[in-house]
């Protein structure tokens, strides 16, 4: 599949091996980004998601297959993509010789803004993110969450159609973190392409409209958060702690609860430090649903239920589910 | 690759639309580096001047006086000891910070990410270096006025002179290139101390070559280090009267090596450049 015309980012067949390395690092991957959305790249370290960015920045290049941001090819016109992609990387990168402000207007400089027009979005941006009371530090004073929101606005200041941002939240505290996710929600609002790198489930579930996993350089899933989830059949579990009241033994519970049609199967749990017997009710579909008819069922048997603990799956066990191990 | 046709980049406010293309953004790096140079200038100037200044008080005016060199000596050695500040300030502009900015810093970055060809980032090192390079070469001349009384001159050499500095500035600058691209990161210390101190002192700035003639063996070794022809060089322009290889040898020999280095370092430079 080649021609998703007018996307902000379209792979095809997208491999990269190292030199002297025994496998692809990249091993066939193909995907299309639209205008506007935010696109997460979810794997563990080494899963080929920073080789992909890399391709897609000019910074590395690819071994075969195809990439074009916001139209452009970027192994056959590298300069024109680098004018129409902006970069939050990893790692401090900030230019140390400079203050914060001249960060941001040096960087515009380079991309041909017109210098009235750099002066006003550096101070516009400065503000949005909270750097205003120190401009003229130097990036080694600041914090780690600080050095990142200069990064970002630093590669806002060229107005780029597509932002990479590469394990943005890496390092940075929750607070630091819970901005960053507001500036990318500001972003995509404003119309701004987001790509974004992350092994961090929350950050890709909360911030990206699709979702692509990734695991030894091949795309093992590419949808909406939600829609990956929902995907997951027999996952659904509702952990029932019971109060034994007037029921025999908890045997009858667990008769009156494998009755239910929606229940696929109950495994009763052993909990030493709990008062009462439990048990976990694995389900079909919605779990909340499905609150009453447990209930109405426990009561059957002479039982009330104390507590229960509704288990969705995530976008973890969709990872477990895909690649057969976790994450971290 | 279609980089050469220019953007135009227009300001959303209708404010002004212009051209722009890989040039301006070269131009731009440029003016950063000017920048920072300018705010930095006697910091610089200290770090380039000492050697080369020390240099000539030691072996110019010292041992002269004492009388272990010989009256006309700080004479041979001036020229050699703008070569020395021009080739060495060109090769410490490039190779520091390009080890630096490549392996701790990172700050290379937002050039290789800015729009013009990586090779152009490579050059315009080249052509700031070359500009420190220049500068601490140039500075030498009112150190030897002060220093020395007077510096050898002979009339009709300034254009001649000028251009072997910045050869010699341009040879510096690429030598730089090479170390700062090859040499890895935790190997650089060791590899200044073994490179540094032999161009340092095989490079004809103290000496002029041919007199090497009773030395062969470190005849051989300087005439392969290409900054002995930019120290011959400039003694045959400002001193014609000592030996010396001749002028127009010098600027073929330079030149060749400026471009065999520049060629040598893009390569270095592009393989840590791009992935």
């Amino acid at each position: 599949m080649g021609g998703e015309s007018g996307a902000a980012v379209e792979v095809t067949d997208l491999v990269k091996r190292y030199p002297k390395a025994p496998v692809d690092s990249v091993a066939g991957i193909t995907f299309g980004v639209r205008p506007g959305e935010v696109f997460g790249f979810l794997g563990p370290n080494g899963a080929g998601k920073t080789t992909t960015i890399g391709i897609l920045t000019t910074r590395i290049r690819l071994t075969g297959g195809q990439a074009r941001v916001a139209g452009v090819d970027v192994m056959a016109d590298p300069v024109g993509a680098r004018r129409v992609l902006g970069v939050v990387p990893q790692q401090n990168n900030l230019d140390r010789s400079l203050s914060v402000r001249q960060n941001l207007l040096f960087h515009a400089s380079y991309h041909g803004v017109p210098r009235a027009l750099r002066r006003a979005r550096a101070d516009e941006l400065l503000a949005q993110f909270g750097l205003d009371d120190r401009p003229d530090g130097r990036p080694d004073d600041f914090s780690g969450g600080q050095i990142q929101r200069m990064m970002i606005a630093r590669a806002l200041m060229h107005a780029p159609t597509v932002l990479f941002l590469d394990e943005p939240s890496t390092g940075l505290d929750p607070a630091a973190r819970l901005f960053m996710w507001e500036r990318v929600a500001q972003l995509k609002a404003e119309g701004t392409t987001v790509v974004i790198t992350t092994h961090d489930m929350e950050e890709a579930t909360v911030l990206s409209d699709r979702v692509a996993i990734i695991d030894h350089g091949q795309l093992l899933a590419l949808d909406a958060p939600a829609a990956l989830v929902r995907d997951m059949a027999g996952e659904r579990t509702l952990d029932c702690t019971v109060d034994p009241g007037q029921a025999v033994d908890a045997g009858t519970v667990y008769r009156e609860l494998v009755k239910l049609a929606a229940v696929d199967r109950v495994e009763p749990l052993e909990d030493p430090g709990a008062a009462g017997w439990r048990y976990r009710v694995y389900v079909q579909g919605e779990t909340a649903p499905l609150l009453a008819v447990v209930v109405q069922a426990i009561g059957d048997a002479g039982a009330s239920l104390t507590d229960v603990r509704l288990g969705e799956p995530t976008l973890e066990d969709v990872f477990i589910h895909l690649t057969g191990r976790s994450l971290r | 690759m279609t980089t050469a046709e220019p953007m135009v980049v227009v300001d959303p406010s209708g404010e002004r639309a212009r051209p722009w293309g890989p040039w301006q953004t070269g131009l731009a790096i440029l003016r950063r580096d000017l920048f920072v140079t300018g705010r930095e200038f006697p910091i610089f100037l200290a770090q380039v001047i000492l050697q080369p200044l020390f240099l000539l008080f030691v072996f110019g005016k010292v041992l002269t006086q004492l009388g272990y060199a010989r009256p006309g000596y700080a004479e041979v050695l001036f020229p050699g000891l703008v070569a020395l500040a021009a080739v060495l300030t060109g090769l410490q502009s490039t190779a520091l910070p390009l080890v630096i900015e490549f392996s701790y810093s990172n700050e290379i970055e937002d050039r290789l990410l800015a729009p013009l060809p990586i090779g152009a980032v490579a050059l315009e090192k080249i052509v700031i270096a070359a500009v420190r390079a220049t500068i601490a070469a140039a500075v030498m001349f009112p150190i030897g006025i002060w220093l020395l009384g007077s510096i050898p001159w002979t009339a009709g050499a300034a254009a001649g002179v000028i251009a072997m500095t910045l050869i010699g500035a341009l040879l510096g600058a690429s030598m730089g290139l090479v170390l700062g691209t090859f040499v890895s990161p935790n190997r650089i210390n060791v590899t200044f101390a073994l490179v540094l101190t032999p161009l340092l002192f095989t490079g004809s700035s103290q000496y002029p070559w041919p007199s090497l003639s009773h030395i062969r063996w470190f005849q051989v070794v300087s005439a392969c280090n290409p900054m002995t022809y930019v120290s011959e060089g400039l003694r045959g322009l400002m001193v014609p009267s000592v030996p010396h290889i001749q002028t127009w040898i010098c600027f073929v020999a330079a030149i060749g090596a400026w471009l065999i280095l520049t060629a040598i370092g893009m390569i270095g430079f592009r393989r840590r450049a791009v992935g």
